[in-house]
């Protein structure tokens, strides 16, 4: 008997590294979200106060926020998720053809470990926390820029926040949907059922 | 050869196109941050526009959506009406005195209309505030010649702030009991705040509820953090913003 014929037995998704990765950064964004919506959102401004404290919250929680990846370099397991996050295949763009006509056939979306996608997520959700890292720093250290930049950063962080914010929001509903991707976070694995459903080109 | 290929993970190879989208939304921001003045003024036009016929008044969440923003130090604030509110003017004064808020409204009132300018950059035209010169309260308290400047306290029992005597005495500072032709709310400081028309709106405090000369002027909360105690608009705080007075 093979293991593939197996379905009983879970498929390893994650290591305990990727997953605490995960965790940190997530509980870290948590921070970054809810003092941001609390320094900007008038109602819960008023709500909440304490500005002062709000504002360091934010700006340590956002200044740590990419600790938690680039210690994970050093895991072999995490790089190697990192160069699958990084390379489409040519069933990469079947897969963001169906995603655009909404077809949810799962023969219509093929996907590796990863789908295209979870991988223009990551890339992007990585690119903007460094924009937000960048913007925010020149907002923090005012001394650093000249003036035309730091009105321009606040331009930037602030509109790119809110594009974070609804990105999150998809992020976090698609984990809510679908119960064995969140236990694949929580415990490192998941059935082979789903696995061979939702990426059938993964060979774990 | 074959055995090898095989070996190599499928998915470590293909093209690079998680790095491109990567370093394109790096591009796209810094791109962003370079054209960020030209984008936010056709933006707060925009926005400004749907903002007058939005009743949800969602637009005022987005950013340059217009409008005030609501900061406050403290962690709640009270709330004070007409029974409860008290001002009091003290320090090296000869008459100290209390105002109930029924004491302020007999006093002469002065209406100004200009922009409201804060610090982290919105910025609200043609606001109008109305109140009591500082100046007229201040001559009625009789100030002592070794007087230098003022401290202002606040009933959120946090804020402070500062002036020195002759940035007091301006014509264009009020203690203002209403704005937009409205009573003060109390979201937006009232029943009576602080207006100083020429600076950067940290120094307008909210909540008004002392006004104490001293012999020196003692930075007010957010100065102890940082920002400039003389706040004029377009000349401290590394801005330049146009002045609003």
């Amino acid at each position: 008997m093979s293991l593939r014929a197996d379905t009983t037995a879970g498929v390893r998704r994650f290591s305990r590294t990727e997953r605490w990765v995960h965790r940190t950064t997530a509980a870290l964004m948590g921070v970054c979200v809810l003092t941001a919506a609390c320094l900007y959102v008038p109602q819960l401004a008023e709500l909440v106060g304490r500005r002062a404290l709000v504002v360091t919250l934010h700006e340590w929680a956002g200044l740590a926020l990419p600790v938690p990846v680039l210690a994970g370099l050093a895991s072999r397991a995490f790089r190697a998720d990192l160069g699958r996050l990084n390379r489409f295949g040519p069933h990469d763009r079947t897969w963001l053809r169906a995603a655009l006509h909404r077809d949810r056939r799962h023969e219509s979306r093929p996907a590796g470990k990863f789908n295209a996608g979870q991988k223009i997520y990551a890339a992007w959700i990585a690119g903007a926390t460094l924009v937000m890292l960048a913007t925010g720093l020149m907002m923090w250290f005012t001394h650093l820029t000249p003036l035309v930049w730091r009105t321009s950063a606040t331009f930037v962080h602030d509109w790119l926040a809110l594009t974070i914010g609804i990105v999150l929001a998809g992020h976090i509903g698609m984990a809510l949907a679908d119960p064995e991707a969140r236990k694949g976070m929580r415990t490192g694995e998941v059935s082979r059922e789903w696995a061979d459903r939702q990426h059938s080109l993964w060979r774990p | 050869m074959y055995k090898g290929v095989n070996d190599t993970d499928p998915e470590q190879r293909g093209t690079p196109v998680g790095r491109r989208v990567f370093l394109g939304t790096l591009g796209l921001g810094a791109l962003g941050v370079l054209a960020a003045p030209k984008l936010q003024s056709g933006l707060e036009g925009l926005l400004g526009g749907a903002a007058d016929q939005d009743p949800t008044g969602l637009t005022g969440l987005l950013p340059n959506g217009g409008g005030f923003r609501y900061y406050s130090v403290a962690s709640s604030v009270p709330r004070k009406n007409a029974d409860t509110y008290r001002l009091k003017v003290d320090g090296l004064v000869d008459h100290p005195t209390t105002y109930t808020l029924a004491d302020l409204k007999a006093l002469p009132q002065t209406r100004m209309v200009r922009d409201v300018q804060c610090v982290t950059g919105w910025r609200v035209p043609d606001t109008p505030f109305e109140g009591v010169r500082l100046s007229r309260l201040l001559d009625a308290a009789g100030v002592r010649p070794t007087a230098r400047a003022i401290r202002f306290t606040c009933f959120d029992g946090t804020y402070t702030e500062s002036l020195t005597l002759r940035q007091a005495r301006r014509a264009d500072v009020l203690v203002a009991l209403r704005m937009q032709d409205k009573d003060l709310g109390h979201s937006h400081g009232g029943p009576v705040r602080l207006y100083v028309a020429p600076m950067y709106f940290y120094k307008s405090a909210k909540w008004l509820s002392g006004i104490t000369v001293t012999d020196e002027v003692r930075p007010g909360y957010w100065e102890e953090r940082g920002y400039d105690v003389d706040a004029w608009v377009g000349r401290s705080n590394g801005r330049d913003d146009e002045p609003t007075s």
